[in-house]
């Protein structure tokens, strides 16, 4: 791949960033400054990159996708079968753009959700203190570029000491083809909180774009979240994902995230404990195929004592798909009596599936207990023989035990109709599947 | 019990497989009438699993020779799911653990999947979980079972019933139960025994393989085969067992010609 094509993706991108003079607040627009000066010395990755090693981006640098424009024609019974029955908040966005008439959202005072323009006069100085503080974009290109032109954002903020017992939908759902968008989520829980969300992304035709989405979670002392996140888009589409979470004293982040659409994913989640007995419980599962790639680079980072974090990443790949896990934890000199377990389990479905999957501990304190695993199977022969033993097919015995090898993550989302949605999903996906 | 005129289930006659090129089943002969209890003893590594795996369809094993009929199905030309479906069942000596599969779920499927097969009706989940509840209770085991992962933590005597409640839910006509008394407690076995005998009727056929009398004496068999590297040596009524238990397998060795000749 050639370095010029690559430049020539972000310089197409660069000229058409300008600010916007209407915007009211300086240190947004400061931001947005900040973040194009350093796509301006950036160039996008690639394969050389270790980072990206497995990774190659470079069809999405030979299309240049520019950013959507608003789109209003969608109408609420268009999305009906997205919205979750359970959630009586959902914030809708299309093509990266706010639709109040899509959103429903009720009772502001306990829960306070909406998007950039609803809060940027009431709550100006909340924001600026959270935005763009742990969605670092100075070496990550993509995060720098959702930032430079971030136009709206999806904003919870869960006050002090409220339990919101219903989740939270977050829907982002792509329609226009050859367009990049630029979500952008944040999520702030004050001390004592409790908040569920879900972060959707979907779309509703097989078309190519790209979806550049930034999430920052900020949970206070003792503040807890849960974090649902689907990755449902286009077989087509490129999703590229940064979030950041900041873990204070006592906090607790669980988050389960599903990746299933796109033809390149990568979805960077980084997770810092900064302050004492903060906990963290990161699950993941991709279920692809054909010849999709997703890519999950996660980063648990413990920097006080007393931290616990658990991690449980599956893949199920099949066809040619592949994927890849890169799953860092770091527990720096202070960051004593940690507790972290992490483990990778794959399933391959085919012969020319692939998978790359890659701890990596960094452990500077000597008094912590950490365990770390990773394995590479296909289904086993005797389960299947077993199961047909019993009367059921080869295809359905294959379908269950690959259902069952992604159950084990599904069961953790807590908002039940979005459960048995995915349920449904991947036994669909997985029927019949051969080696 | 041995019923005149009953007819023949299964039909094997000198049968070979080999597993990775050695050969394990060296010409087994064996005819099965409905109505029949037979048991299956033999020494360790004899071949007992693998004649029960081999005729369950077990793809591992290369059939080199012989042909076993079951009723009027060619056995061997069938995949696993199509013996289940035809009548067949094996309780393995093994069973499987299955996690994230739970048993009420893989249960139903079975049970719902031969039922389609003979053209009854199959069940719902609320349906299924009243109808396999009243299974359980004939097999004295804890609902909770239905909850958990298939075999996923079960201590060896649970996984047995759970294998025997699959044969309940299935009915099958032919079921073969290797080491069943393995594991079990003697109030579970006489428990599991008792459920045995209340499902065996003149319509289907039962193969027990054993090491011990003490299965035997609750489950009274028509027949006893003693197996010895991978052929039938010696068949006899229930009594051969008894010897056997005094006697020992030398004896066996020592005597197969004169004893077969007594016995016949
Ligand atoms: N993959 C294999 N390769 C070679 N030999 C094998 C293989 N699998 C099984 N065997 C051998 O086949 C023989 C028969 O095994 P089998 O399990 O049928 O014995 P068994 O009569 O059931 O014994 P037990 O009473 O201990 O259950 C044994 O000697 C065993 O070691
Ligand atoms: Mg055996």
């Amino acid at each position: 791949m050639s370095e010029t094509v690559a430049t020539d993706y972000l310089d197409c991108l660069l000229k058409s960033w300008s600010i916007k003079s209407n915007e009211p607040l300086s240190w947004l627009n400061q931001l947005r400054a900040r973040a194009i000066d350093h796509v301006s010395t950036q160039r996008l990755p690639t394969k050389r990159d270790e980072e990206w090693r497995f990774t190659d981006i470079s069809a999405l640098t030979r299309l240049s996708f520019q950013s959507a424009q608003p789109h209003t024609s969608l109408r609420a019974q268009d999305i009906e079968h997205l919205y979750l029955k359970e959630a009586k908040n959902s914030l809708v966005f299309v093509d990266g753009y706010y639709s109040p008439q899509l959103s429903t959202h009720i009772d502001p005072t306990v829960l306070q959700i909406g998007n950039l323009s609803t809060f940027l006069s009431t709550h100006a100085s909340i924001l600026e203190s959270h935005f763009g503080q742990y969605a670092r974009f100075d070496n990550n290109v993509f995060a720098a570029l959702n930032t430079a032109f971030l136009h709206d954002c999806a904003l919870i903020i869960a006050p002090k000491n409220t339990v919101i017992a219903e989740p939270v939908h977050l829907l982002f759902i792509a329609t226009q083809s050859e367009v990049t968008s630029y979500p952008r989520c944040l999520i702030i829980g004050e001390s004592g909180s409790n908040v569920t969300f879900v972060e959707d992304y979907v779309s509703l035709q097989e078309a190519a774009y790209v979806t550049n989405s930034v999430t920052e979670i900020s949970l206070s002392a003792n503040a807890h979240a849960r974090h649902i996140r689907i990755q449902r888009e286009s077989a087509q589409a490129y999703h590229l994902a940064n979030c950041a979470v900041s873990l204070a004293r006592g906090s607790n982040y669980q988050s389960v995230s599903i990746s299933l659409g796109a033809q390149i994913s990568r979805y960077n989640l980084n997770v810092q404990l900064i302050d004492e007995a903060a906990e963290c419980a990161i699950d993941g599962l991709a279920l692809i195929s054909s010849n999709q790639l997703a890519d999950t680079h996660t980063s648990i980072d413990h920097i006080k004592p007393n931290g616990i974090s658990r991690q449980q990443h599956k893949c199920i790949v099949n066809d040619k798909a592949h994927a890849v896990f890169n799953g860092k934890i770091i527990v720096r000199p202070h960051a004593q009596q940690t507790n972290s377990s992490q483990s990778s389990r794959n399933l391959l479905l085919s012969k020319t599936a692939q998978i790359d999957t890659k701890p990596q501990l960094e452990i500077f304190a000597d008094d912590v207990k950490c365990a770390h695993g990773a394995t590479v199977g296909q289904l086993d022969q005797e389960e299947i023989f077993y199961l047909q033993s019993r009367g059921l097919s080869e295809a359905t015995a294959r379908s269950l035990l690959t259902y069952a090898f992604g159950a084990e993550i599904i069961d953790r989302i807590s908002v039940s109709s979005l459960r048995q949605q995915l349920e449904q999903t991947v036994l669909n996906q997985t029927r019949g599947n051969k080696l | 019990m041995i019923v005149n005129n009953s007819k023949t289930l299964l039909l094997v006659q000198g049968l070979r497989a080999s597993i990775n090129g050695t050969e394990i089943l060296k010409g087994i002969d064996l005819t099965v009438k409905s109505g029949e209890i037979h048991a299956i003893m033999g020494l360790n590594g004899s071949g007992k699993s693998t004649l029960a795996k081999v005729l369950a369809g077990h793809a591992a094993y290369e059939i080199t020779a012989g042909t076993v009929r079951f009723e009027d199905k060619d056995l061997l030309e069938l995949a696993p799911e199509d013996r289940a479906r035809a009548g067949l069942f094996l309780a393995f000596q093994y069973p499987i653990e299955i996690p994230g599969v739970a048993n009420t779920q893989f249960l139903r499927l079975a049970y719902n999947t031969i039922q389609a097969q003979r053209g009854k009706e199959e069940l719902d989940p609320l349906e299924f979980d009243d109808f396999v509840r009243e299974k359980m209770k004939l097999l004295d085991m804890n609902p909770d079972f239905l909850d958990r992962s298939v075999n996923e933590g079960f201590s060896g005597g649970e996984k047995k019933r759970n294998e025997i409640l699959q044969m309940a839910l299935l009915e099958p006509k032919l079921s073969i139960l290797d080491e069943m008394d393995s594991g079990l407690d003697i109030d579970a076995l006489k428990t599991v025994a008792n459920g045995v005998n209340q499902i065996a009727n003149k319509d289907n056929a039962t193969i027990l393989v054993t090491h011990y009398q003490r299965l035997l004496d609750y489950v009274v068999p028509d027949f006893v085969h003693i197996m010895q590297s991978g052929s039938i040596v010696l068949t006899g009524g229930k009594e051969l067992a008894l010897e056997l238990e005094t006697r020992g397998y030398d004896w066996v060795t020592a005597n197969k010609r004169s004893i077969a000749g007594a016995i016949a």
